[in-house]
C-alpha cells in the first residue's frame, strides 16, 4: 500500500516559532508602561522631595515651598484607625470558617468575602458617606477608616483562612489531648502557628488600601491643616495627589509628584514587607 | 459547630467531662473551666461571621433605600434616559452606562492580547527560574501602583499623546476622552488578567500536555488543542474579574475621561463612567433627589461588579478543585 501524507511539519515548526516570538513579544511590550510610569514617577517624583516637603504644611498658591506633613500624618492615622476595625473582625471571622468549614453561615460567610472583594472602592466611600458623614453631618477621618477597613476585611479574612487551614491537625489533637481547652488551644496554639500569614495578609491588605482616593473623597475629605481629630476632615497622601494633579499649578504638580513617589514607595515597601516576612517568619510544618 | 465538634474533636468531649467531673469534686477551686469560655469563644466567633455578612446586606439595603426617591420619579427610565441634567432635575445615567461599558470593554479587548501572552510565557514558556520571577515581581508591582498614580501619570503622558493623535485624525484635540480612559484601564487591568490566567494555565494538567508532545504536537499545537480547551472556562473567568475590575476603576478614569455628562458620541469625545460621576458630582449633589441619583448609580454599580465577581470567582474555584 502506497499512503501518501504530506510532510508539513517544516510549516508547523514555522508556526511555532512565529507564536513563540509574537508571545515573548508582546510580554515584553507589556513591560514598557511599567517601566515608562516607574521612570517617570523617580525621575519628577525625587527632585521634588525635600525636608521642607517632608516637614511643612502646605502653603498657598503662590507661595513658594509648603509641604504635605499633614497628609502624612493624615495618611498614618487612616491606616492605624482602619487597621484597629478590621483585624480584630477579620481575624475572628478568618478563625469561623477555618474551623467551621460547612454550615449556612460559613457558605454566607464565604460568599460576603468574595462579594467585599469585589465592591468598587467609590461604593464604599458613598457608604460610609451615608453611614457616618451625613447622621454626623460632617466629613471626618473616622468615616474615610471605615471605608477603608471594609476594604480591608475581606484580605484579612482570606489569609487568616488559608493559613489556619495550614496548621497540622495534629497539633491540635495535642493541645486538645493536654487537656486544654478549645478556645485556648485556637487563641494559644492554632493563632500563633499560623502567625506570619495573617500578618503578610495584614501588610497586603494596608498595602491595598494606603494608596486608596476614591472612598476618601467625600468621607475623609481632606484639609490645608495638621488635624490629629478623627471626627475631623483630614488630609492623606492621595487626596493630595488627585486635589493637586487636577489643579493648575505648576508648583502642586510638583508637589503631587512628591506625593506619588512617596506614596509609591510605602505601597511597594509594604508588599516587600509581606513577602519577605511570609518567607522568614513561616513555621515549617 | 457542634458537628465538627462530635466528629472530629472526640478527644475534647473527654477534655471536657473531666473538666466538668473535676469542677463538681473541687467545688468553688480556682481551676480553670474550661466550659463558659468555650462557649463564650464560639459564641465571639459566630457574632463575627455574622457581623461580615450583615454587612454586606447593609450596604445593599442602604444603597437601595437612598435609591427609592429618584426611581420613584423618574421610574425605570431612570435606567435608560440618556439626559442628565441635575439643575432641571433630569436624571437619565444611560451616558454612564455606555461611557463604562465602552471604556472597560475597549480596556479588555487591548488587554487582551497582552495579558494572554504573560499568562502563557509565564504560566508554559517560563514557568520557573530568574525569567519568571522578573515577570512576576513587575506584574506585582504594577498592580500594587495606586490608581491615582496612573490618572496622574495618565494626564501628563498618555493625555498628550492622544491630543497628536486627535490632531492626526482631524478631531477635536480634547485630549481627554474615552479612547485615553481605556488606555490607562488597559495598563492597570493588565497584571491582574495576567496572573488569573497564568493561574489557570497551570492547573492544565501535565500528563495531558505530555501525551500530546508524545504524539508529535509542537508547543503551539498543545496550546492551541489542549491549554486553550482544558482552560477555557478559567480563562473566561479571568476576563470576567478583569471586567469587574475595570467598571469599578474609579480615580484613573476620572481623571482622564474629561468628565462630561453627554452622551458619548465617538471614541474621543469627552465622557463619563459610573464611578467617575459618582466621584465628580458626589460632593455638590445638593438636593435630595440628586443625591439619591448618584446612590442609585452607586447601587447599579455594586450590583453589576457583584454579579460578575460572584459568577467569575465560582468558575474559579470549581476549576481549582
Amino acid at each position: 500500500m502506497n499512503v501518501q501524507y504530506q510532510d508539513n511539519s517544516n510549516i508547523r515548526f514555522l508556526y511555532n516559532k512565529i507564536m513563540k516570538y509574537f508571545i515573548f513579544l508582546f510580554t515584553f511590550a507589556s513591560i514598557i508602561p511599567l517601566i515608562l510610569i516607574l521612570a517617570y514617577l523617580i525621575k519628577q517624583g525625587i527632585s521634588s522631595i525635600n525636608w521642607q516637603f517632608l516637614t511643612q504644611l502646605p502653603k498657598p498658591i503662590g507661595e513658594q515651598g509648603g509641604g504635605v506633613l499633614n497628609a502624612i500624618i493624615g495618611t498614618i492615622i487612616l491606616i492605624v484607625l482602619s487597621t484597629i476595625i478590621s483585624v480584630p473582625i477579620g481575624i475572628k471571622a478568618g478563625i469561623y470558617l477555618s474551623e467551621v468549614k460547612t454550615g449556612k453561615l460559613a457558605y454566607l460567610l464565604r460568599l460576603s468575602t468574595d462579594i467585599l472583594q469585589g465592591i468598587p472602592s467609590i461604593v464604599l466611600g458613598v457608604i460610609a458617606y451615608l453611614w457616618l458623614v451625613k447622621p454626623m453631618k460632617a466629613f471626618s477621618a473616622l468615616s474615610g477608616s471605615v471605608a477603608l477597613a471594609i476594604m480591608m476585611l475581606p484580605m484579612i479574612i482570606a489569609s487568616t483562612e488559608e493559613t489556619l487551614k495550614l496548621v497540622p491537625y495534629s497539633l491540635k489533637e495535642a493541645s486538645l489531648a493536654l487537656g486544654v481547652p478549645y478556645y485556648r488551644t485556637i487563641l494559644k496554639v492554632i493563632l500563633p502557628a499560623g502567625m506570619s500569614g495573617i500578618l503578610t495578609g495584614i501588610l497586603l491588605g494596608i498595602a491595598r488600601i494606603a494608596g486608596e482616593t476614591a472612598p476618601l473623597l467625600f468621607t475623609a475629605f481632606g484639609s490645608p491643616y495638621l488635624n490629629f481629630n478623627p471626627l475631623h476632615p483630614m488630609n492623606a497622601l492621595p487626596l493630595v495627589v488627585f486635589n493637586y494633579a487636577s489643579s493648575p499649578y505648576p508648583n502642586w504638580w510638583r508637589q503631587a509628584w512628591g506625593a506619588s513617589f512617596l506614596l509609591t514607595m510605602m505601597v511597594l515597601a509594604l508588599n516587600l514587607a509581606a513577602k519577605t516576612g511570609a518567607s522568614r517568619w513561616k513555621v515549617k510544618f | 459547630m457542634k458537628a465538627v465538634e462530635v466528629e472530629s474533636v472526640g478527644d475534647f468531649e473527654v477534655a471536657k467531662i473531666s473538666t466538668r467531673l473535676d469542677k463538681m469534686s473541687k467545688q468553688k477551686s480556682s481551676y480553670p473551666s474550661g466550659f463558659n469560655k468555650d462557649y463564650l469563644f464560639d459564641i465571639t466567633l459566630t457574632i463575627m461571621a455574622s457581623i461580615v455578612v450583615l454587612l454586606v446586606g447593609a450596604i445593599l439595603v442602604s444603597l437601595a433605600i437612598y435609591s427609592i426617591p429618584v426611581f420613584k420619579s423618574e421610574g425605570i427610565s431612570f435606567l435608560f434616559h440618556d439626559v442628565w441634567n441635575p439643575i432641571a432635575n433630569q436624571f437619565g445615567a444611560m451616558p454612564f452606562l455606555v461611557g463604562t461599558l465602552l471604556t472597560s470593554f475597549l480596556a479588555l479587548l487591548f488587554s487582551l492580547p497582552f495579558s494572554m501572552a504573560i499568562a502563557l510565557f509565564l504560566g508554559e514558556y517560563f514557568s520557573s527560574g530568574k525569567i519568571a520571577l522578573f515577570f512576576q515581581n513587575t506584574t506585582s508591582l504594577l498592580a500594587g501602583i495606586p490608581s491615582v498614580i496612573y490618572g496622574f501619570w495618565g494626564l501628563f503622558v498618555l493625555v498628550p499623546l492622544v491630543r497628536k493623535l486627535e490632531i492626526k485624525f482631524g478631531v477635536l484635540p480634547y485630549g481627554v476622552g474615552v479612547l485615553t480612559a481605556s488606555l490607562i484601564l488597559t495598563i492597570m487591568i493588565i497584571p491582574y488578567a495576567a496572573s488569573v490566567g497564568r493561574e489557570v494555565i497551570s492547573l492544565v494538567p501535565q500528563d495531558l500536555k505530555e501525551g500530546a508532545y508524545a504524539l508529535g504536537a509542537t508547543r503551539w499545537e498543545v496550546i492551541k488543542n489542549v491549554i486553550f480547551p482544558y482552560a477555557r472556562s478559567g480563562i473566561f473567568a479571568g476576563i470576567l474579574l478583569s471586567l469587574g475590575r475595570a467598571i469599578g476603576e474609579t480615580m484613573a478614569v476620572t481623571m482622564v475621561i474629561g468628565n462630561n455628562n453627554q452622551f458619548p458620541h465617538s471614541l474621543f469625545a469627552p465622557a463619563n463612567t459610573m464611578a467617575s460621576v459618582i466621584a465628580n458630582e458626589f460632593t455638590e449633589a445638593t438636593s435630595n433627589i440628586y443625591l439619591s441619583a448618584l446612590i442609585a448609580i452607586a447601587l447599579l454599580l455594586f450590583i453589576v461588579t457583584t454579579i460578575i465577581n460572584i459568577i467569575g470567582r465560582y468558575i474559579i474555584k470549581k476549576l481549582s478543585i
